[in-house]
């Protein structure tokens, strides 16, 4: 039996990492990326305590927050294709101006 | 040096079985993509009229052989400017998902008792909870190796038959989650075990064997299955994406020899998983179609192998070459010997009855597969995607509406 | 070392080199490899915590699906390698130390309240799934019914916002 600290510290771990690829990556779509890693990170904090109590609210909680992030993802994408046509860029430095 | 190999053997049993398992099945799947090859050769010809493979080897028997020696030696170049990263990792992610949903699917209900184990025919143990779950999961990563393919290649008709194929995989991906979904609501459960187990009771009319299968009450399901599973594998008719007049030859246009090779074998055995899934689900699996009160049936599979095996020893006299002279009427000897085997001991027939069933209705499931590729014309790219959409995946809601429907009604009307 | 113990370490090194993988490598599409790597050993993750259903539904929607919207998106708008505009090398080392510093409170504060935490022995053989479906049906259902109405939401949005100007 894992203790349910290591799938915590686990989860800190890939929540800092996240964090990390959030601030010092230039792509946008890499930053994307970073936002599916946190929530990931905090799927497995969920899913830890939920065994850890013996209840399955965390499972659900879980099954939400993917469908959550389903959503985002598809709107987000959307969005950054609009920028990358209409900017011609997918480096975040260079879309800081509200002028074109 | 043997005694510490047999303690560690009996120490990590159930390790060794897997191992020995997982090698036997590798070994029995990819022969049998090769003869599925020769067998989609032939039948297509036939189907034709004309002979198909006959000259390497009696019937062109040998013919898989001859095209696994071309595909090792022929010369195996990558593109300019392709990711070879990725470029290398298509085809193996392509073969790894398409061989590791074989091992999820059970083959027969009863273990084998060996050495004081007990060894299920299937390597997943027999009671996942969520088998059907876990293939889905596999399926819906099989889109990677086509786009990502697609994309390596560098190259302008790889990435558009990529982006097309893997968009026709996703999209039927739905539909084929959605037509199973009434199935899964009479058998409750995910459990492959439990969905046959649920096909044994009294069905159409109050009769056992062939009428409780799940194909009459989810007609419509199966036919969205099928469909759907078929555009999933990229078949014909919804082989677009790779047909050769179309796209040069789709994603795997830069793919030469072995890489192309494990594509070809990915599809194939995605084919029989589909067949595995197709008979498993909606057929019974390995059930027999005769109510179990008909115990003359159980000889049914000595009654087809002797006679088989006689004529292939017969047929492999006539030819003069070593193939022909020997090894066919060795073959055709051990088909026979199986046969009277299984009429001598008779719980080595009880055994056998649930794995020859199945294997019987993969094979007419892998006969209508062919059938399709030899008989019908491909669709048009958006004439798939709207049949996909528009008309498929609706079918398969109401096809769970009803059943919801009828299962709801029964429990509040019917008997208790 | 017992069993459940490896195998936690051998998918969480490989969900730590995923994600070190992903801020590592240069080009999107690697880097949503990567990502992928992290979404499986995850999924790998919730099997050993007993959640079956969920990494199922991990490795259907997440890597089946989201994903291969990222990867769609990259080949799409061919995103290629990233360029190399010079990034201060003074704020890149604090950053660094502060992340760690951030990741490493957090850690040491659970790894110090080790007792807070009792672990309830399972005494039902009630399956994930089933427990699951009960819980979504009943006290969950309008989260449920919700989510459905946000989802379609988003299919509308990102329809909207992918279609070409009408000029």
């Amino acid at each position: 039996m894992v203790p349910t600290n290591y799938y915590v510290i686990l989860s800190a771990i890939l929540f800092g990492l996240g964090v990390f690829a959030f601030i010092f990556k230039r792509n946008i779509i890499t930053i994307f990326m970073s936002i599916e890693l946190m929530l990931n990170a905090v799927n497995l904090a969920f899913v830890a305590f939920s065994q850890a109590l013996g209840k399955l609210d965390g499972q659900v909680f879980v099954l939400f927050v993917i469908v959550v992030a389903a959503a985002e993802a598809a709107v987000g994408l959307g969005i950054i294709i609009l920028i990358a046509r209409n900017r011609q860029t997918l480096n975040v430095e260079r879309v800081d101006l509200l002028k074109l | 040096m043997i005694s510490s190999l047999s303690t560690f053997v009996a120490a990590n049993a159930e390790i060794v079985i897997t191992v020995v398992k997982i090698i036997l099945l590798l070994f029995i799947v990819l022969t049998v993509n090769a003869y599925l090859t020769w067998f989609e050769r032939k039948v297509v010809a036939h189907m034709q009229s004309r002979w198909g493979p006959h000259r390497v080897g009696p019937h062109g028997l040998l013919q898989p052989l001859a095209d696994g020696v071309k595909f090792l030696f022929k010369e195996d170049p990558t593109p300019a400017g392709a990711d070879k990263f990725v470029y290398y990792l298509a085809p193996l992610l392509a073969l790894a998902l398409a061989l590791t949903s074989i091992a999820l699917i059970p083959f027969g209900p009863d273990p084998i008792r060996l050495f004081g184990h007990d060894i299920y025919l299937g390597i997943a143990p027999p009671d996942i909870n969520i088998g059907i779950l876990a293939l889905f999961a596999i399926t819906a990563m099989g889109v990677y190796g086509v786009a990502l393919a697609g994309w390596s290649s560098n190259s302008k008709y790889p990435l558009l038959g990529g982006l097309r194929s893997s968009a026709q995989m996703i999209s039927y991906e739905l539909a084929l989650t959605m037509s199973v979904v009434g199935v899964l609501l009479m058998a409750g459960s995910f459990n492959l075990k439990r969905i046959i187990e649920a096909q044994a009771g009294p069905g159409l009319f109050g009769w056992h064997g062939i009428f409780g299968w799940n194909i009459w009450p989810q007609l419509l399901g199966f036919f969205c299955f099928f469909v759907a599973a078929v555009a999933e594998t990229n078949r014909v008719p919804f082989d677009l994406p790779e047909a050769e007049s179309e796209l040069v030859a789709g994603f795997h246009t830069e793919y030469a020899s072995f890489k192309f090779a494990m594509f070809f074998i990915a599809e194939y055995t995605s084919m029989i998983t589909v067949s595995c899934l197709c008979s498993i689900m909606f057929f019974g699996g390995w059930l027999s179609p005769f109510p179990a009160s008909w115990t003359l049936t159980h000889y049914l599979p000595s009654a087809i192998l002797i006679p088989f095996g006689v004529w292939v020893i017969f047929d492999g006299m006539r030819y003069e070459t070593v193939f022909g002279r020997i090894i066919l009427p060795g073959v055709g000897t051990a088909i026979a010997g199986l046969g009277t085997i299984f009429v001598l001991l008779p719980n080595v027939n009880q055994f056998i009855q649930g794995p020859f069933w199945l294997l019987s209705k993969i094979l007419v499931f892998l006969f209508v597969y062919v059938w399709m590729r030899g008989t019908l014309p491909r669709f048009r790219y958006d004439q798939l995607m709207a049949f996909g959409w528009k008309l498929l995946l609706p079918l398969s809601i109401v096809n769970v509406i009803a059943t919801s429907f009828v299962i709801l009604a029964r429990m509040t009307w019917g008997p208790k | 070392m017992t069993a459940p113990i490896v195998v936690f370490f051998v998918l969480a090194a490989l969900a730590v080199i995923g994600a070190v993988s992903l801020i590592l490598q240069k080009h999107p599409i690697h880097s949503a490899l990567s990502l992928i790597v992290v979404m499986v050993a995850l999924a790998g993750l919730y099997l050993l915590l007993g959640a079956e259903f969920v990494a199922a539904v991990q490795i259907i929607v997440y890597g089946g699906a989201i994903m291969v919207l990222f990867v769609f998106v990259i080949m799409l708008l061919n995103a290629g390698v990233e360029e190399h505009i010079s990034v201060s090398k003074m704020a890149g080392a604090p950053g660094l130390l502060l992340v760690v510093a951030l990741a490493g409170v957090v850690a040491a504060t659970i790894a110090q309240s080790s007792e807070s935490v009792q672990i309830v022995p399972q005494t039902g053989e009630i399956s994930s799934t089933l427990g699951i479906s009960n819980m979504i049906f009943r006290e969950f259902v309008y989260p449920f019914e919700l989510t459905s109405f946000l989802i379609l939401v988003a299919v509308l949005g990102a329809t909207v916002l992918a279609q070409r100007e009408k000029s």
